[in-house]
Order: structure tokens, then C-alpha cells, then sequence
């Protein structure tokens, strides 16, 4: 019982804007070849499987029941969360930690090219009744959030734009990215308006993809053939989601996610603790938001301000989205948590190539469900 | 401290009976809303070549070389030695019924008289129990059997879009002849 817990082995796909080449099960086949090499295990040891999807996404109702076959998980035993990927890894913290099994694998993956209207399915998660009939974008939510976000902390939409320019920079070192850009902010800023004050440059474009991730209790996890990373914390948590009424400014879910992650870590200053974070960045100003909920600004005005002036950036002294983030990645549905957390294992493994940071002991990786929810994730990992 | 008791509900729920006027009439609030979903689905690799096959008039299966079976519906994995698949093979267009049903209400609840007979059907040429599940027809409920032999009876060529339905149905073998028949 409650045993460290390692991950051991990652997958991943890189993304792509379209992957007509393999049906999902074919992906997920690959990464999962992929994660189980890393790890040095074979599919059969494998006690227990998690996927994280959403059938309204997958347009396969109980997506669970399409799973197994792929990941190696034939007569064992299986489930799918509708979730972020960060889930899936709280998931199997839970399991590993019950002492019921020793190895655990969770995946993620993105078809989202294969959507032919992907807003109606976005409009599906409204409240049916007091906001579907009002017939907005979708991506309305956004706009709303990232005004009251900027009004409220004197955070400029100049510096939003500057969170575009470093991820998609960023993204030019990641084999993985599927948007690499060099980009300045004064190139997303002449991008038009998708719902003010949110531009079209400022939202992650969709990207297909998969990640699959082993997790295994300290037992299993042989510091010399699989260069475990440890799982420190894990904390995930809703807010109240009601349009009419939720917190418009800050990003709650993860302030207390965090607090729960922080406290199994026995963090008490992140900044000074953690060398590098990987953070939701759906859309630009979400990133921002999100670093301020996870506590590393005394003043959240601080967070434009880092942005600005390369605080946040790969040679900054508190790196953020070294990876791309799903700005430069792409956005690849409940696989983007699982994108992030890959980042912060390869960084920490010191594998990370020509993007390898040189103080890389203690990282954190944070999702969002994306508009309309409050919903989010945090995960710390350390070597 | 002391527990506040709570008296318990009647056991009689007093219900307002409801009727289609007063929907009408707008007596009730309802909400409703009409989903549009439309999906595609990347066939891939495997999926890919077994539809593309199949608008050829042809079934083709993959064998594993570990556990030496051959699979149809083709995939690029052995879900038993979880490794990739070796081989493309074709396999017949004939097979034996493994199991079957009479179906005597259609998918949108219609009463029928003569029923559908869905069946799983086990290929020529590839594993014990590796089957398609499709439709027999030209034959009387009655006399369907599992272990009955039949054959494919294909779309003609320029109705065939590389679908599951480019066999239109699959019908009982003569035992003098095991060809594949083609629908006029």
C-alpha cells in the first residue's frame, strides 16, 4: 500500500493536422509500441488500462468497447474516462497506490480531423436550455473569460499575443509540434478578431495525435532500466461551471488543484521549488490565467509581464510550454494533458534534444477540459 | 444533541395527467434541440485495403505469423501476441454460419413479417472464428442452421462504394457448386 509511483515508459505521436494514414486504433497500436519499448516491459505484464475520450468526439458510443485490442489489454481489466489525460494518470496513481496492481497504462488520443463540424459537438456541451438557444460560437466562452481576465488584472492583450509568438517558437524545436512558427507578437496581433478580445492566432489549432503513458508502483520502477520519473502530486477538481455565474477572472479549479498537488509534493514555494512548467494554453490568454491560479505570481499583472519580458521562455528563468504547448503542439483534445506531462518526462530524463533545458529536476504539467468547462488537472513530477 | 425527525412523504404521489392538447395548447414548457453530428472515420491501413478489396469483390484477411492466425475483418495487430500483423491474404467469399437470429422488429421498430437473419459468418481460409457479420436472405427462416455453407452475393461492380454493403446479402451454397455468386 500507497507506494511511489513512477511513470516508466512514454509514447508519443507526433502531432499532425491530419492522420488519414491510420485509423485511431492503428495510432493508438503505435504509440503504445512505443511506450511499452521506452519502458522495457511487454504488453502482457500490463495489469490495468485507462483511455481518456470522449465518444461524442469519437463518434462511438461506450468508446471503451474499442480499446483493448490495440493497447494489449484483451481480458484485462479496462476503462475510459471522459477526461483530460491528467485524469487517466490520477486514475492510475489511485489504482498503483491501492497496492492492487504494479503496472498501469493510460492513453489519450486525438482524431480531430475527422470532425466535420466540430463547433456543433463544442455547442453540445452548453446548457441546453438557458444558452444553446442563443446560438453563439462556442468559442464565445473565451472571449468572455479573456475580457474579464484582462480587465480585471491589467494583463494587455499585446502580452497575450506575446504567449503566441514563444510557444510557436518554442514549437520549432519539437520534432512533435505540429504549428511550428517563428512568430512575433506583432504578427498575431494583425491576426482578426475571433471573438474580441480573442484573436484567431490566439486559439491552439486542432491537431490529430495519441499518447500512451506506463505507470508502474517503486517495486516495479528499476531506477537503472527504466529511469523512472515520480509522480510527487496529483490533484484534479471542478468549479461551479454555470455560465451565469462562475468566477470570469480566476481559473479556481486549478487554484485548488494545485493545492492538492502542492500538498502531496510538500511544495510550499513552486517557484522556487519547480524548474519548469508545461500549462494549458488552449488559447493564449488561458495560459497566463492558468500560472496565476497555480500561485507563481504574487500579482497576476506579473504573468504579462514575464511573458514580455522572456521570464517564461526556454532561456528564462522559469521556463513555460518549452514544448510548443498546444499553442505550437496543437490541440489534440483529451490527449493535450498528456502532451504536456510527455514534455516534462523527457525534460526530466534529460532527453529533451535541442530543446533539453540545463535545471530540469522538478516539473509540472496542468490541464484544462477546454470551453465551456472549469474543469483541470495538475501534476507534479520529479526525478 | 438530539436527531430532528423527518416525517416521511405520502406514499401517493399526486401526478398532473398530461395529454397531447395540452402540449399543444403550450400548457408545458418543453426544450428541444435537434443535434448536428456528422463524423468521418480514417479507415487507415487495414480498413482501408479491406474496403478497397471488397469494391474489388474480393475479401482479404492478415495472418500473425506467431499465433498462425488468419483475421478478418483485417487488422495491423494481433490483439493475442500484441505485435504487428505479417501478411495480406485473400481468403474466399464462401463461409459457414456460426451463429444466426431472426429478427422480427427492423432497426426503426417496425413490425416485420418476414424477418432478417443476421448472422456471423466464418470465412473459408481464415482462423475458427474469425467471421463477418452481415445478412442472409434466399433462404426460409425455418431452414437457417448454424453450421449452414454460403456464399457472398456481390453488388454489381458500379454499385460497389467500398462498403461492408458492397455484398449485398449472403445466400445458401448449392453443395454441387461453391462459386461465388453475383446479384443481377
Amino acid at each position: 500500500m500507497n507506494e511511489r509511483v513512477a511513470i516508466i515508459g512514454v509514447g508519443v505521436m507526433a502531432a499532425r493536422p491530419s492522420s488519414e494514414h491510420l485509423s485511431f486504433k492503428e495510432m493508438m497500436f503505435e504509440a503504445a509500441q512505443k511506450a511499452y519499448a521506452d519502458a522495457g516491459i511487454d504488453a502482457h505484464e500490463v495489469e490495468s488500462f485507462v483511455t481518456c475520450a470522449e465518444d461524442l468526439t469519437e463518434g462511438i458510443s461506450i468508446f471503451d468497447e474499442y480499446t483493448p485490442d490495440q493497447l494489449g489489454a484483451v481480458q484485462k481489466p479496462m476503462h475510459t474516462l471522459t477526461q483530460d489525460g491528467l485524469y487517466g494518470i490520477a486514475d492510475a496513481v489511485m489504482q498503483l497506490r491501492s497496492g492492487l496492481v504494479g503496472l498501469v497504462v493510460v492513453e489519450a488520443h486525438s482524431k480531430h480531423s475527422n470532425l466535420e463540424n466540430p463547433n456543433s459537438i463544442l455547442n453540445y456541451a452548453l446548457d441546453p436550455v438557458y444558452n444553446r438557444p442563443l446560438d453563439f460560437n462556442p468559442h464565445v466562452i473565451a472571449g468572455l473569460e479573456m475580457n474579464g481576465f484582462l480587465h480585471a488584472t491589467g494583463i494587455t492583450q499585446a502580452q497575450c499575443a506575446q504567449v503566441v509568438a514563444k510557444n510557436r517558437t518554442h514549437a520549432l524545436k519539437n520534432i512533435a509540434a505540429a504549428y511550428p512558427m517563428n512568430l512575433r507578437a506583432e504578427d498575431v496581433q494583425s491576426s482578426p478578431y475571433l471573438c474580441y478580445p480573442l484573436r484567431d492566432a490566439e486559439m491552439a489549432k486542432s491537431a490529430d495525435g495519441c499518447v500512451v503513458v506506463v505507470l508502474a508502483g517503486a517495486s516495479r520502477a528499476q531506477p537503472s532500466k527504466s529511469r523512472p520519473v515520480w509522480i510527487r502530486g496529483v490533484g484534479f477538481t471542478n468549479d461551479s461551471p454555470t455560465l451565469e455565474s462562475r468566477d470570469w477572472i480566476d481559473a479556481q479549479y486549478i487554484r485548488a488543484a494545485a493545492a492538492m498537488a502542492y500538498g502531496q509534493a510538500g511544495i510550499k514555494d513552486p517557484v522556487a521549488e519547480i524548474d519548469l512548467f508545461e500549462v494549458d494554453d488552449a488559447y493564449a490568454y488561458k495560459e497566463l490565467q492558468h500560472l496565476v491560479a497555480l500561485g507563481i505570481y504574487p500579482q497576476a499583472v506579473a504573468a504579462g509581464r514575464a511573458v514580455e519580458n522572456g521570464e517564461s521562455g526556454a532561456a528564462g528563468k522559469m521556463p513555460v510550454n518549452v514544448s510548443g504547448g498546444s499553442l505550437g503542439i496543437g490541440h489534440t483534445l483529451e490527449a493535450s494533458g498528456l502532451y504536456r506531462l510527455a514534455e516534462i518526462v523527457c525534460q526530466l530524463r534529460g532527453e529533451a534534444g535541442p530543446r533539453q533545458l540545463p535545471r530540469a529536476k522538478v516539473g509540472l504539467a496542468q490541464s484544462w477540459r477546454g470551453v465551456p468547462t472549469t474543469s483541470g488537472a495538475v501534476v507534479i513530477l520529479g526525478r | 444533541m438530539t436527531h430532528r425527525t423527518i416525517k416521511p412523504a405520502p406514499n401517493i404521489v399526486q401526478g398532473t395527467p398530461l395529454d397531447a392538447k395540452a402540449l399543444k395548447r403550450g400548457k408545458i414548457f418543453l426544450n428541444s434541440y435537434a443535434p448536428a453530428l456528422r463524423y468521418t472515420w480514417d479507415t487507415g491501413e487495414a480498413m482501408g485495403r479491406y474496403l478497397a478489396e471488397l469494391k474489388n469483390g474480393r475479401l482479404i484477411a492478415r495472418s500473425c505469423r506467431k499465433c498462425e492466425r488468419v483475421m478478418i475483418p483485417p487488422r495491423m495487430f494481433c490483439e493475442r501476441c500484441f505485435r504487428p500483423t505479417d501478411d495480406w491474404v485473400y481468403v474466399k467469399a464462401t463461409g459457414t454460419v456460426n451463429t444466426f437470429s431472426l429478427c422480427y422488429v427492423s432497426w426503426d421498430v417496425r413490425r416485420l413479417k418476414q424477418p432478417e437473419i443476421p448472422a456471423v459468418i466464418e470465412i473459408d481460409g481464415a482462423s475458427p472464428g474469425m467471421g463477418i457479420l452481415h445478412l442472409v436472405r434466399k433462404v426460409a427462416p425455418k431452414d437457417v442452421r448454424i453450421g449452414m455453407r454460403v456464399a457472398a452475393v456481390w453488388k454489381p461492380p458500379a454499385q460497389r462504394t467500398g462498403s461492408i454493403t458492397d455484398i449485398a446479402y449472403w445466400m445458401p451454397i448449392n453443395r454441387r457448386s461453391q462459386r461465388t455468386v453475383s446479384a443481377k
